[in-house]
């Protein structure tokens, strides 16, 4: 270990500004992709299953017509 | 081979072997960085000369390299693309642009940061800032043409030739601190010679430079399977499954 306290951890021996902001960065821009991708997906999967259970439940009624 | 290449090139193929290989990225990528950032952050010795604030090397190095390695990436895939016309690698191409710039402006961002109380300043026109200033630009460059036609097709095509033409710059990153010296020092850390760094400062690097990498494999194949589905949903196989999850 590196530091004595968790006061000094986050004092980065008086670089905390710059390690922090560097470091914070990064991780807001790599969480931001991973929840920008899982959205991404989640409501790409949402409307092809509504446009799948609709173009089903007029199939049924264009048969009747049909009939 | 060429059965192998066109089999990877058909996107129910891709879509079902990433799957399987997805989850195995995401777990290396998440040991990886965690265990490297506690390692880097808190137990790595500080610098004799920089103190603390060397402790930026660990999210700035990987950034750099992985910037650099995701515009190669997507210029071998627009080369697949154009002389093969293989879809799916148009699709990855695609989505590794965003992530190559988000990398970019990281390495930009804490390369500043560092410089800071390390050279006095946050930037200088010394030819590595520069030419990754110019990645970021190209970056840009690539998304904008994509979205600038009307047709996809014209789109995929525009991107894939200036991410081709474009990727002359990533030599030139590479040796802009050989051939011109002037402020960023030169690599402090290669696969061909032994590190500079005593192993307790090294290790950690290597482990965030693993886990950035992953990260990156595993992001795109889970978003070039988004862009499949979102490409190919008129497909027969897109729609069974839609219907079965539904």
């Amino acid at each position: 270990m590196a530091f004595d306290s968790l006061q000094e951890f986050l004092a980065m021996g008086g670089h905390a500004p710059y390690v922090w902001a560097a470091w914070c960065m990064t991780a807001a821009l790599m969480l931001g992709s991973l929840i920008h991708a899982r959205v991404e997906r989640r409501s790409l999967l949402r409307d092809l299953k509504r446009r799948e259970r609709r173009a089903m439940s007029e199939m049924p009624r264009k048969e009747v017509n049909d009939a | 081979m060429w059965a192998f290449i066109h089999k990877l090139g058909s996107p129910k193929w891709f879509y079902d072997i990433s799957e399987r290989l997805q989850p195995w990225f995401w777990a290396a990528a998440a040991m990886l960085i965690l265990v490297g950032s506690v390692w880097g952050l808190a137990f790595a010795p500080a610098d004799y000369q920089q103190g603390n604030s060397f402790r930026i090397i660990y999210v700035h190095v990987p950034a750099a390299f992985l910037a650099q390695s995701i515009f190669v990436g997507m210029a071998l895939a627009a080369v697949v693309f154009m002389v093969w016309k293989i879809k799916v690698a148009d699709m990855a191409a695609a989505v590794m642009a965003p992530l190559g710039a988000a990398m970019t402006f990281i390495a930009l961002f804490s390369g500043a940061v560092w410089g800071l109380p390390t050279w006095g300043t946050w930037w200088m026109w010394d030819a590595r800032l520069t030419s990754m200033l110019i990645l970021l630009f190209l970056y840009f460059g690539v998304i904008a043409l994509r979205g600038a036609f009307a047709s996809r097709d014209s789109g995929s095509r525009a991107a894939s030739v200036l991410a081709m033409v474009g990727v002359v710059n990533i030599p030139i990153i590479k040796y802009s601190v050989d051939w011109w010296y002037t402020l960023h020092q030169p690599a402090s850390f290669t696969i061909t010679s032994r590190p500079s760094m005593p192993a307790e400062m090294w290790w950690p690097l290597l482990l965030m430079v693993l886990g950035f990498y992953s990260f990156f494999i595993a992001l795109t194949l889970m978003r070039t399977r988004s862009e499949i589905l979102r490409r190919e949903s008129n497909k027969r196989w897109v729609r069974d499954l839609a219907r079965e999850e539904g």
